[in-house]
Formats: C-alpha cells, sequence, structure tokens
C-alpha cells in the first residue's frame, strides 16, 4: 500500500510527463488557452490513460513479453514477440480513443464542441503511449502498479495542463516583447515551472 | 506538363521548414519527443535521422496509397504505416548502435506519436503526389532536426563543455575557475533554450509573430 502511494506521488511530481519527460506537449501547448477545454483534456487524458495502460499491460505480460505466450503449452514458452509492442500499443489506444470519443458525444455535447479536433487527438498524445512504453520498461510486477501509475502520470498531466493555462489566461494583460508573445514565452514559462517541480526530486513517503 | 524533378516548387519543400515553416518553431508540431534526447549532441542526430527517415517513408507511403483509403479510417492506417516503420528503425538501432538506442529508451517508439508525421500526413501527404510528398518529408525532418541539434549543441557546449562526447572547452579554462553550467543539462533548459530560439527566430522575421 506505501509503495503505491509513493509510486501514485512519484508519477504526479518527480516524473511528470510534462515537466521531466515532456510528452504530451503537443496538445499541452495548442489547448492551453483556456482554462475550461484543458480542464475537459486532463480530464480525457486521465481516463484514457487509466484504460490503455492495464490492457497493455495484460497484452505485455500475456502475448508480447519473452515467455509470456507459456500458458499456452510449453512449445511457446519460448516464443518473443516483443518486438510487436509498438504497433499493439497504438492500435489499443487508437481504439480505445474511437471509444472514449463516442461516449463523450453521447454523454456531452457540449464538451465534445469544446474540445473539437482535440480528442482525436488523443491518440496521437505522445503522453499515453509514452505511459505504456514506461510501464514496459520499468516492468511493473503487477495490473494494480500499473494502474496506479497511469493514474499518477495522467492527474499530473492534468495538473500542468491546468496551471499553465491559468498562467495564460492571466499574461493576456502583461507587456511581452512581441516576438516573445504567444508560443515563445509559454515554452519559457513551461520552464520556469518545470524548474520549480524539481524541487519535488527527492521526496519519499 | 510534366514538371522537373528539382523544379523551384519542389525545392521550396525542401527549403521552407529550415527556417520560415519550420516545424517545431512555426508550426508547433513534434515537441513531445524532441526535447528530452537534446542532452548531447550525439543521440539527437540520431533521433533527427530516424525521424526524417520515418517521415519522408511514411509520406511516400500514404500519398502513394491516398485515393485507396477510407477517410473513416485513415487515422488508423496512417498509425499502422508509422508504427511499421518505426519498428524496423528500432531495430536497425538496436543491433547496429546499441548505446545510443539504450540513451533513447522510448523515445524511439514515441516517434510513432510524433505529431511533425501524423501533421505532414495530414496536412501534406493526403492530397499530394508522392514525389513532392517525400520532398515534403525529408524537407521537415531535416528542419526539426536543425533545431534538435542547435538545442543539443547549446546544452552540450555549456552543460558539459563537450560537443559529440569530445571535450572542447580546454583543460585551462577550468584552472581558472570556469564552470559547467549544471541546470543546461537538466530538463527545464531545454524548454527555455527553444523558447530563446523562438525569441530569436522571431525579432528576426517579424511577419511571424503573434497577433494576439
Amino acid at each position: 500500500m506505501e509503495n503505491l502511494l509513493n509510486l501514485f506521488v512519484r508519477s504526479i511530481f518527480i516524473d511528470n510527463m510534462v515537466f521531466a519527460y515532456f510528452l504530451g506537449m503537443c496538445s499541452y501547448l495548442a489547448v492551453s488557452k483556456t482554462v475550461k477545454t484543458s480542464f475537459g483534456l486532463g480530464i480525457a487524458v486521465i481516463f484514457v490513460l487509466m484504460i490503455t495502460v492495464p490492457v497493455n499491460w495484460l497484452i505485455e505480460n500475456y502475448l508480447l513479453k519473452a515467455g509470456a505466450l507459456a500458458w499456452l503449452g510449453s512449445e511457446m514458452a519460448d516464443v518473443d514477440l516483443s518486438y510487436l509492442s509498438f504497433i499493439m500499443f497504438i492500435a489499443v489506444i487508437a481504439a480505445i480513443v474511437q471509444l472514449v470519443e463516442m461516449i463523450v458525444e453521447k454523454m456531452s455535447p457540449s464538451l465534445y464542441n469544446a474540445l473539437g479536433i482535440f480528442l482525436p487527438l488523443i491518440a496521437v498524445n505522445c503522453a499515453i503511449l509514452g505511459a505504456s512504453l514506461f510501464m514496459q520498461e520499468r516492468d511493473y510486477h503487477s495490473i494494480t502498479e500499473a494502474t496506479v501509475y497511469a493514474a499518477g502520470s495522467g492527474v499530473g498531466w492534468f495538473l500542468a495542463i491546468i496551471s499553465i493555462a491559468a498562467i495564460r489566461e492571466k499574461i493576456r494583460y502583461s507587456n511581452i516583447p512581441a516576438p516573445l508573445r504567444g508560443l515563445g514565452i509559454t515554452f519559457i514559462l513551461t520552464g520556469l515551472m518545470a524548474i520549480g517541480f524539481m524541487s519535488f526530486m527527492g521526496i519519499k513517503i | 506538363m510534366k514538371e522537373s524533378i528539382f523544379s523551384p516548387k519542389n525545392l521550396k519543400l525542401l527549403s521552407g521548414p529550415l527556417n520560415l515553416n519550420n516545424p517545431i518553431t512555426i508550426q508547433v508540431l513534434g515537441i513531445c519527443s524532441a526535447l528530452a534526447v537534446t542532452v548531447q549532441v550525439k543521440p539527437a542526430f540520431v533521433m533527427a535521422l530516424s525521424v526524417t527517415i520515418v517521415t519522408a517513408i511514411s509520406n511516400l507511403i500514404i500519398s502513394l496509397l491516398r485515393n485507396t483509403i477510407p477517410s473513416r479510417i485513415r487515422i488508423i492506417v496512417q498509425l499502422v504505416v508509422i508504427a511499421a516503420l518505426v519498428i524496423i528503425v528500432d531495430q536497425v538501432l538496436k543491433a547496429y548502435i546499441y548505446d545510443v538506442s539504450k540513451k533513447l529508451s522510448v523515445f524511439v517508439g514515441l516517434i510513432i506519436t510524433n505529431c511533425i508525421i501524423m501533421g505532414r500526413l495530414e496536412a501534406f501527404a493526403m492530397s499530394q503526389k508522392p514525389w513532392p510528398s517525400f520532398l515534403d518529408g525529408i524537407g521537415n525532418g531535416l528542419g526539426y532536426g536543425l533545431i534538435l541539434v542547435l538545442v543539443a549543441f547549446l546544452r552540450e557546449f555549456f552543460g558539459s563543455g563537450k560537443v559529440f562526447g569530445f571535450q572542447v572547452i580546454p583543460d585551462i579554462f577550468y584552472q581558472w575557475g570556469y564552470e559547467n553550467n549544471g541546470l543546461m543539462i537538466l530538463p527545464p533548459m531545454a524548454l527555455i533554450t527553444i523558447g530563446v530560439i523562438i525569441w530569436v527566430q522571431r525579432s528576426r522575421s517579424r511577419e511571424l509573430i503573434d497577433k494576439s
């Protein structure tokens, strides 16, 4: 339990998707103009992450890993399909995003309109595939661990996009040098926020 | 009328992304996987090369297939093509330059979701002939690589006094009290470096400045 809590806090603050690995930067920069839309996108990302990572964990451990097919019989025990992982992961992600898109369209048309083209773009959001690949690389032992990791990274991404959106709403009233307006200042702000997040380094529960 | 292979229009596809239509600083694509590999020049260089190859070939393939892909499932077709190419690149890197491949870790796989590739496929290859698409892929890959190598050069130079792993700042400087700027190696400085590059580029060409 303590271990899981530690993993959760770690993946929010220390291994933050945006500030430590720059994952999901495209939608982070494009959608963070107002807090309202960023909130919707952040929730969508948490949701998609919490489904895709466990599903990919199952695929990784029962289909792809070296020796993962042992449950089919001893002659399959030395099959290693891990080179297929990229294509399997991205297929799962694309399918689930399609599903989420249909659900959101039914449940909340206003959110659907607000998110616009960015919902399908979650499929190519690096944070989603990145979480699955990190899950594979770090070799989490159980599906619970993988889910907690997914939730933590999702919340971390959510926190990042909400805070940058809030800052961007305020900074519209500031006098920024013209060439730095828009993209430039957003990059520098993200850099400063990343320095802030580095102060969490070394926290252990 | 048949257009020559290197007509001015085609050359423009190649040179545009290097400056005024740069995928990173102007189109804001492909920042995701780019910044984490820029601590040293060597991995950045390998990454840039891989992305250029994948962009060019996937642009070519999608452009050849463009009339046969139903538009409803085009995203998944594109993803499958890209993922197959990335698997090949990943296996080649693992076989020939294992140490760099280890350093790039998950970021090779993340080429799949690199927005440059999807963006160019959607915006260009779906509606253009194969040869211009191929050039567009090369051009955008190079434009991406240019920024990547530039950032990596600045970070490695100031962060550890080296370029491509060779020491450039002479020992005598260190004896006089010069210190490497350790902050440059940490992730936040990649973002700030890109921010400054955008600043410089936009002050040189005024038409790029944001209206808002």
